[in-house]
């Protein structure tokens, strides 16, 4: 009788099981390299950033900022911002969050390689009180509230004395984390998969996250990561190609989510290496030339915005009358004008599996120069070789693909325009050679302008000069897609700079 | 048969020398691992001091021999991505790739041997033809055409089979990770073991047919006849038999192909084996895991091909192998 009862107990608990919870299964394209939020600058770091950790202040869909970890934040003068911490907040390990947790988080900000260039703008962090904190700039930045959202306090306890950051090392940090995020990571096998469990204790109580456990799988390859969507391995995955957007929209219970974002892609024309580009006909004949509606519709499938300028339209520095120009005729024109009615032959180097159908977009530009007589000599490599060659400005035409880290356009200029400056750091990834000091003041100014009219006539005036002298090409704002399975809400939790908030999504039952 | 065995030995340690040299000459031309490890933003002063720091400035003398002489200890280098040793990373994802392997292996003795067999014996039947005709659509279509197509027809139309993965493993005997005794490991294991017979089994089809249709001309299997044997027995016992000679030998060479048909598939259904991570070590640059896997890749196959000789003599006994100066 005894052991009837003990077996009936044991049956009941086997078949009433609480802990069956809601899974999401999530197939990323990268994973992250290491779980030390501080090791790399990289979409995948960021993305684990927002599952393990929990920044001071996020991004919503909207382009405003929302409070997290800070409630709410007050500016004291020109060079102190005070950020006040919420007090019911507690790490993983059970430590709860203080103001000290933030300053040691800045402080090996400030330390790590990657982010080191970004944190050079706050001098210093005092602690006010237990949930306050004074972030001290070194120059009045109207950017100080972006760059705080890189802020992702770690436990201290729990770090200390552990803590070294070293690229590819072994460390502490990089095996072993506690944040105070909505999930804990399980278990972890490098390249292959990591399970994150639903953190019990989690501090936002509103959200209406219901996933208890996250699976995440890399998985490399295009059609394999939407195959494993659409045979039901996997909820939901990012990206999809636009090439399989159509035949994903048909599946049934599937969705497709995409979002315009400010990734631009863009051609260098290196003026050092070849005299003809130091005519600003051949310049803007190129420009001319080259068709950037027709990219995007036929290589993007419109999963696209054609650009003639490097800020996106949510970018203080966009001008609205600035529009893509195709204009053939006058393209020939002007290279016959130039004197090279002949056209030259010119060498172009793209990467092949580093952005959207890198590749096919490198062939048809050459296409389109071969029509004003300039023959391209294109050669596509995998992206582990082609920065090699980028950074030895091996080519005339270099393809370049970059998203601004604080969501400004002057990001976008400091890296891609600025006249290159080993010292500063500045036009790391000019590969156009070109040098403007109008330009590099105005960006100067730009860093440290409070007043936001000024500030937009300042970028203004850089996307403008920028467009007069034609030294690049931009080509498209890159959209961002995600596709997931019906019962999958992906739409609320994606946002333009591509951390979808898994912490908050909701999967109906 | 000693002699025969240090003989290899010697050959193999030349072979191994060749392919260490390759695998870290090559080394440099694949790109710049410093540029897969910081984020795009990090200073060209904070690159310098990582490549210094990892030893990437130094002459290819020195660093050939600085590797070399670790190779020596087993010290393949450290992998830049797992921050383990690559050995042992490799090792980890050895029994993945073997398990795969292995199936396939089976699969295709299973099918090719009778396929061959009866397409020696009725080469004028439907079937034969069908199945000359089957094969040489098998040889002649890629290997990744064939997964993608199998995983839409598989998985996504029929959601017969899981499109990816190893699914849930479990520890045999403390000694590896298998997938082949439960459910969801083997339903995993089928696309992609179904993709490598696919891309193997045609050789050995036509191999089997062309050397049976040979041996059943030959003197002593008319004798057979003649002696009243039953047809099974000499075609399975007596024929068959003879024609393993050449199939031994093709198949030896044939594990060539199958490591590199494991990297396609491992590739395309994200298995997680050798071949998998040798691509995902490409894509990163990480150098030392891919010098360990070529290392590693030789030493199997210069062992395969030893077992081969050493088999050849088992089932031919006519076979001597000094005499063939093996």
């Amino acid at each position: 009788m005894k052991i009837k009862a003990i077996l009936f107990v044991f049956l009941a608990l086997t078949l009433w099981n609480p802990a069956t919870g809601t899974t999401l299964k999530m197939a990323f394209d990268a994973d992250p390299v290491s779980l030390d939020p501080h090791e790399q600058l990289s979409e995948g770091t960021l993305q684990f950033s927002h599952l393990a950790f929990d920044p001071l202040l996020r991004w919503k869909q909207d382009g405003h900022f929302e409070p997290r970890l800070a409630t709410h934040w007050q500016q004291i003068d020109s060079l102190t911002m005070r950020f006040f911490l919420r007090n019911d907040v507690k790490f993983h390990t059970g430590n709860a969050l203080t103001a000290e947790d933030v300053v040691y988080t800045i402080r090996r900000l400030k330390n790590s390689p990657d982010f080191r260039a970004m944190f050079d703008a706050i001098k210093s962090v005092s602690i006010i009180d237990s949930t306050t904190i004074d972030v001290h700039s070194t120059y009045p930045n109207p950017l100080l509230l972006n760059i705080m959202t890189y802020v992702f306090p770690m436990d201290e306890a729990f770090y200390q004395g552990n803590d070294q950051i070293i690229k590819y090392g072994d460390t502490f940090a990089s095996r072993n984390v506690s944040g105070t995020g909505p999930f804990i990571v399980t278990t972890r096998e490098l390249g292959s998969q990591m399970v994150l469990d639903r953190n019990p204790n989690y501090w936002d109580k509103k959200s209406k996250g219901n996933v208890d456990k996250v699976v995440i799988t890399p998985i490399r390859s295009d059609s394999t990561r939407l195959a494993a969507l659409l045979s039901g391995d996997v909820d939901f995955i990012f990206p999809i190609s636009p090439i399989d957007i159509a035949q994903a929209k048909k599946a049934q219970g599937i969705q497709v989510v995409t979002l315009a974002s400010g990734r631009i892609l863009l051609l260098h024309m290196n003026q050092k290496r070849r005299k003809e580009l130091q005519d600003i006909r051949v310049r803007k004949a190129i420009n001319l030339a080259i068709n950037q509606k027709l990219i995007v519709e036929k290589i993007l499938k419109g999963y696209a915005t054609p650009a003639e300028q490097l800020s996106p339209d949510n970018f203080l520095g966009h001008i609205s009358d600035l529009k893509p120009e195709y204009d053939l005729a006058k393209a020939l024109q002007l290279m016959k004008d130039a004197g090279y009615e002949k056209g030259f032959r010119i060498s172009m180097m793209a990467p092949n599996n580093r952005y959207m159908n890198d590749e096919k977009v490198a062939q048809a530009i050459a296409a389109m120069l071969a029509k004003i007589h300039i023959k391209v000599e294109l050669k596509t490599l995998p992206k582990a070789q082609y920065f090699k060659e980028f950074d030895d400005r091996s080519a005339d035409i270099m393809m370049l693909g970059w998203q601004s880290d604080t969501e400004d356009s002057n990001n976008l200029f400091e890296f891609i325009i600025a006249c290159p400056n080993p010292k500063t750091g500045l036009g790391a990834y000019n590969a156009s050679e070109y040098c403007n000091p109008s330009i590099d003041s105005d960006i100067h100014q730009a860093n440290r302008e409070m007043n936001p009219e000024k500030r937009i006539r300042l970028m203004q005036q850089i996307e403008r000069t920028l467009h007069n002298d034609a030294p690049i090409v931009p080509l498209f704002w890159q959209s961002l897609t995600w596709a997931a399975k019906d019962k999958v809400h992906i739409k609320d939790i994606v946002n333009a700079q591509n951390y979808p908030y898994l912490g908050d999504i909701v999967i109906a039952n | 048969m000693l002699v025969f065995l240090l003989r290899r030995l010697m050959q193999a340690c030349f072979v191994m020398i060749i392919i260490s040299v390759i695998s870290f000459a090559i080394q440099g031309k694949l790109g710049d691992p410093v540029q897969q490890m910081v984020g795009m933003s990090a200073s060209p002063a904070e690159r310098a001091q990582l490549r210094e720091e990892l030893g990437l400035n130094d002459s290819f003398i020195s660093q050939y021999w600085r590797f070399a002489k670790n190779v020596v200890h087993g010290d393949l280098g450290m992998s830049y991505y797992y921050k383990e040793p690559a050995l042992d990373v490799i090792l980890k994802k050895l029994p993945a790739t073997l398990e795969l392997a292995f199936c396939a292996i089976i699969l295709v003795i299973l099918v090719a041997t009778p396929c061959g067999v009866i397409a020696a014996i009725r080469p004028r039947h439907l079937f034969s033809r069908f199945l000359m005709i089957l094969s040489s659509i098998g040889l002649s279509v890629p290997v990744f055409i064939v997964a993608i197509f199998l995983v839409y027809l598989f998985s996504v139309k029929l959601n017969m089979a899981p499109s990816f993965g190893r699914g849930q493993t479990t520890e045999v005997l403390g000694l590896w990770n298998s997938g082949l005794f439960n459910k969801d490991g083997l339903s995993h294991l089928i696309l992609p073991s179904l993709t490598l017979t696919i891309a193997l089994m045609p050789v050995f089809v036509r191999l089997i047919r062309a050397e049976m249709m040979e041996v059943l001309q030959s003197e002593y299997i008319r004798f057979a006849w003649s002696k009243g044997l039953s047809a099974p027995r000499i075609y399975f016992l007596h024929a068959l038999k003879n024609t393993m000679l050449p199939i031994i030998t093709v198949g030896g060479i044939q594990a060539g192909t199958l490591i590199a048909y494991t990297i396609l598939t491992e590739t395309i259904f994200q298995w997680p084996g050798m071949g998998f991570l040798f691509m995902d070590a490409v894509s990163r640059v990480d150098t030392p895991l891919i010098s360990a896997y070529l290392i590693v890749v030789g030493g199997l196959f210069v062992i395969t091909n030893t077992l081969v000789d050493l088999i050849y003599g088992l089932v031919n006994p006519t076979v001597r192998l000094a005499s063939h100066g093996l």
